[in-house]
């Protein structure tokens, strides 16, 4: 159940394309409040809120660093994001292959009208 | 095997895709007519589908019930709203878990592939939260089925 609440906090947080590009400038390494600011035109306030939320998601975790707290991606987060994504495949993928042998009975009916 | 593709779009879709070997009216056949569906529309080993309610007309009615045989089991219902024979169906379908979820609108293609199919199936859920809570919770069939299950499916065909 935790594990589902988080992964349901991951993915909401996933839903907001500042949120996703904030995660791709922290895949390239960690970076400080004002350097996540930057590119886009928010203000550090708006910026900060969206890194609560990624942090409340187990996305990203802060550092101390002096005056600054710079952020940094979670890889534990990011990965139970993927094992998960993995296992949704997988079930799918499952039923799927099972619809390819469903699909193999049937062809022999069609295939002697065709040939 | 890499044949299948799971991502998301926008804010609010999810597309799948999948190649089959067999021409579309065969796949488009196996996606409506019941007694195909109950082969193979069922996640997880051992369950299955005792209950296959598909009328594929414009405005008929769906309803899947699927069963582990020990208790456990959930339904969905739904309408379809548009079939092009053999190449395009557009259904809206929810779970009930056991509380429905919100609408998911489902738009499934077949386009012919060489002498098979890509199957494209583009799901639009009705806000971004819902398709989190999709991909986080609802969206393989039968959750309740224990993750350690799905560890063992092989994929042999």
């Amino acid at each position: 159940m935790q594990m589902t609440s988080n992964l349901d906090a991951a993915f909401s947080a996933l839903a907001d394309p500042t949120r996703r590009a904030i995660l791709a400038r922290l895949a390239q390494g960690e970076a400080t409040v004002m350097q996540l600011a930057q590119p886009f035109e928010m203000t550090q306030p708006a910026i900060s809120q969206h890194l609560k939320v990624l942090e409340q998601a187990g996305l990203i975790a802060r550092r101390v660093d002096g005056t600054k707290r710079p952020r940094r991606l979670v890889e534990a987060g990011i990965e139970a994001m993927d094992q998960w994504l993995a296992m949704v495949r997988t079930a799918l993928t499952k039923n799927y292959d099972r619809l390819d042998q469903v699909l193999a009975a049937m062809e022999p009916e069609k295939g002697k009208e065709t040939r | 095997m890499s044949k299948l593709t799971l991502k998301t779009e926008g804010d609010t879709h999810i597309v799948v895709t999948r190649r089959f070997a067999a021409p579309p009216e065969a796949v488009y056949r196996a996606h409506t007519e019941p007694k195909l569906i109950q082969q193979w529309l069922l996640g997880p080993e051992g369950w299955t589908m005792p209950v296959c309610i598909s009328d594929a007309q414009t405005g008929g009615k769906i309803r899947y019930e699927w069963t582990n045989g020990k208790g456990g089991g959930f339904h969905l219902t739904g309408e379809y709203l548009e079939l092009e024979p053999f190449g395009r169906i557009v259904h809206v379908e929810r779970m009930y878990l056991p509380d429905p979820t919100p609408d998911n609108h489902v738009e499934t293609r077949f386009d012919a592939d060489g002498a098979g199919t890509l199957m494209t199936l583009r799901m639009t859920l009705p806000d971004a939260q819902t398709r989190a809570a999709m991909l986080a919770t609802g969206m393989e069939l039968g959750m309740e089925v224990s993750y350690v299950r799905l560890e063992n499916i092989t994929c042999k065909t």
